[in-house]
């Protein structure tokens, strides 16, 4: 049976990054006749002599119009090993809400330079907000090495200075690969060059299929978020009373003590119904339904976790926030807060600080923060939630930020500081390498 | 390092996350309905809803848009599966529409584009405010962007710049009085990951998924049945072939492939080698124009 990875990359428009998407579901013979029939066609269009095949993955009518990408695709291709699903996310600075929606859920993170230009600034924020989101993986394809006459020591040199800006980071060297590769003629990505004979690592497909796709997260503590109670009352089942839900970290089995949080009741699992039957023991990702030894008062909302090590219980919290709302955020905002299956009226109590993208430094006490910014900021919820910092779980630790007058989502937000670096005074722009924004934990 | 989830395995992935969706619903939403027109992704769809709130029986109504121009074997398993489940299924008939003089006869013949008022008609009366679809963001690259959560405003319109964010596996459900979600637990499946998790799950399917001996003629490159949609016309020759359906909409515009595909496992040798994506080789309508799919969902079709 394959296996699944997701991943999501990040680049700038101008480095070929739907021309790599576009590479990769070719080679990978995920595009079908009729798909690469109409791209043939449109690329004969505009006068094109080769088939584009950035249009394979630029679907709405307005981007082709413009030649840009508005807003995070998914792509699917396949190999025999694994599945993919790819949030190809747009690199312009003010798509940044794009990149930290692919990331959300990414396994691997997939960054793009152009070889002539080599690290850029927006290399390096792409890679704080992969970090940032905890994305344990990063892969950093150096692109259109055919325009650099396939040298070594240009790709060494942009590999150096890209590992050294991860391990910064907080990645630990071994998580972190490059490839150099042209997305245009098909250099490494799917089928290995023989113009890099100095290069003897994987291709990009080779390293995407052979990545460790989870870290074994077994000593995680058990959560789980309670999404709905099943009572059918039928003749069949007349006592029945499920909850259901889908784990978000550790694992549990019969027989194990949990607690129910916010109440801070005390049980015991009695059984696990998934979607194959009964089970003796469920792990994170799966979507399950527990039966628990008491007869407890739980409702949707509520969140189910080990009792040997529960999380805090706080209604009043530091997290970061990843604005996303056309409309500024300003200090006494009166928000809803969507944490795992609860929802809550929530106060933004102070805006602590603002991250610079420029710059890659910290504002302290901004007036407000405005689309695309990342910011520290201190909430207080109108119920107390149960919660982890995100840097140790990244299902508990996050959640969202809902706009109660017309339903929209303002901002994804991370429990905890993990933004580390704004703690820490001005870096001058001199050195933006040499900084610690986040650390992704061990 | 945040831990990842432990899920590993493709298709318990998929699984594993429709379920989810669907028990976001049922929390979320007050009149939640699923689209089940009897086809393979709306049976799919059903299947994993059954599994989301077992042994309790599934909390949402069925809705099918009928175009009249259905296979007959397909409106057939239709009734047969809500019999089965004891579900309670809305039908709104697009003929009725017609005769009432509220949508018009197109000239062509063709009638999936008369399905969006007949729809939109439905969710207003019955008002539904969750609609799931069994739509897969890899069947065309408009779909490519759309949201697992889509919100439409209450004429159904989906707006490209009005979409949410959607960051991990929180779903914004939040809507004004009169607009509704639409909901795709399908999103992240492939047209092979349906076929191998119908294969694993041995869901049962309408028979002209498989081949069979049919009378058909070619019309745009496309071998299309005689029915109550017309045809042939003349010089459209009727011939006996061994074909079977990749996707079962209006018999008008939906063609069946030359295959001898009987089994499971049969379709899925031949999806794998498959040189035509699904929509392409048998739906006219999507290949109308290049933003086709763009424009219908603007205008409230799926």
């Amino acid at each position: 049976m394959s296996q699944l990875l997701r991943l999501a990359t990040a680049g700038s428009v101008d480095d070929g990054k739907s021309t790599l998407v576009g590479r990769l579901l070719y080679d990978t013979k995920s595009v079908l006749a009729d798909t690469l029939d109409a791209v043939h066609r449109a690329s004969a269009d505009r006068g094109l002599s080769t088939p584009d095949l950035s249009l394979l993955v630029d679907g709405l009518r307005s981007e082709r119009e413009q030649g840009i990408t508005i807003d995070v695709a998914y792509r699917y291709f396949a190999t025999p090993k694994r599945s993919f699903v790819l949030a190809d996310t747009p690199g312009h600075v003010q798509y940044t809400r794009n990149t930290v929606t692919g990331a959300s859920t990414a396994q691997l993170g997939v960054l793009l330079v152009d070889a002539r230009n080599g690290v850029v600034e927006q290399t390096r924020r792409h890679a704080a907000v992969l970090a940032l989101l905890g994305v344990p993986q990063l892969v950093l394809a150096v692109n259109k090495i055919d325009l650099v006459g396939y040298d070594e020591p240009t790709y060494r040199r942009i590999a150096k200075e890209f590992t050294a800006h991860a391990t910064e980071l907080g990645y630990p060297e071994s998580n972190v690969v490059t490839i150099p590769v042209s997305a245009l003629v098909g250099d490494n990505v799917v089928d290995r060059s023989d113009q890099t004979p100095w290069y003897d690592g994987p291709t990009l497909l080779e390293h995407l299929e052979n990545v460790p796709v989870h870290a074994d997260a077994e000593d995680a503590p058990f959560r789980f978020p309670v999404q709905y109670v099943i009572r059918p009352r039928t003749a069949e089942f007349p006592d029945y009373r499920g909850y259901a839900g889908q784990i978000a970290a550790g694992q549990i089995s019969v027989g194990d003590e949990v607690v129910v949080l916010p109440s801070g009741i005390a049980t015991t699992v009695t059984g696990i119904d998934s979607p194959h039957g009964p089970k003796q023991t469920a792990e994170s990702g799966e979507s399950v339904t527990l039966l628990l030894g008491n007869d407890v008062d739980i409702s949707r909302g509520d969140l189910i976790a080990a009792a040997a090590a529960p999380p805090r219980v706080s209604d009043e919290f530091d997290a970061t926030l990843c604005w996303l709302g056309d409309k500024p955020l300003r200090p006494g905002a009166r928000v809803l807060v969507k944490h795992g299956a609860r929802t809550v009226q929530a106060l933004v109590t102070q805006l602590r600080s603002r991250f610079d993208e420029q710059t890659l430094s910290s504002v302290d006490e901004p007036e407000s923060l405005s689309l695309n910014d990342i910011g520290r900021v201190v909430l207080r919820s109108a119920e107390p939630l149960p919660i982890d910092d995100y840097a140790d779980s990244r299902r508990t630790g996050a959640f969202l930020v809902i706009d109660p007058a017309d339903g929209s989502t303002l901002a994804g937000g991370l429990v905890g500081a993990p933004l580390s670096q704004l703690d820490q005074p001005e870096i001058s722009e001199a050195d933006p390498a040499a900084q610690d924004l986040v650390s992704p934990g061990p | 390092m945040a831990e990842t989830l432990a899920v590993t395995d493709n298709l318990d992935a998929l699984e594993s996350e429709a379920i989810h969706i669907f028990r976001e619903v049922a929390g979320e939403f007050d009149r939640p309905v699923i689209l089940f027109s009897g086809g393979k992704d709306s049976t799919l769809l059903l299947h994993l809803a059954i599994k989301a709130f077992w042994p309790a029986p599934v909390p949402f109504a069925l809705l099918h848009v009928d175009t009249g121009h259905n296979f007959p074997e397909v409106i057939e398993f239709r009734d047969k599966v809500v019999a089965e489940h004891g579900l309670r299924l809305e039908v709104a008939h697009v003929q009725e529409w017609i005769d009432d003089g509220r949508l018009q006869e197109r000239p062509d013949g063709t009638r999936n584009p008369l399905q969006t008022v007949p729809l939109l008609d439905s969710i207003t009366a019955h008002k539904f405010d969750a609609v799931f679809g069994g739509g897969r963001r890899d069947e065309e690259r408009a779909r490519a962007k759309e949201r697992i959560f889509s919100l439409r405003n209450a004429f159904g319109q989906w707006e490209p710049r009005r979409q949410r964010p959607e960051l991990w596996n929180l779903y914004n459900g939040r809507h004004r009085p009169g607009e509704h979600v639409r909901v795709f637990p399908l999103s992240n499946w492939t047209e092979l990951d349906v076929w191998h998790y119908i294969e694993r799950e041995t869901i049962e399917l309408p028979q002209i998924y498989y081949a069979h001996q049919r009378e058909v003629y070619l019309r745009d490159g496309m071998w299309l049945a005689e029915g109550p949609w017309g045809g042939p016309r003349d010089g459209e020759a009727l011939i006996s072939k061994t074909v079977r359906y990749r996707t079962v909409g209006d018999g008008s515009c939906t063609g069946a492939v030359e295959s001898t595909a009987a089994t499971i496992a049969d379709v899925i040798a031949e999806v794998a080698a498959s040189r035509l994506t699904e929509r392409g080789a048998t739906r006219a309508d999507d290949r109308m124009s290049e933003a086709a799919m763009e424009d219908r969902k603007r205008e409230g079709y799926f």
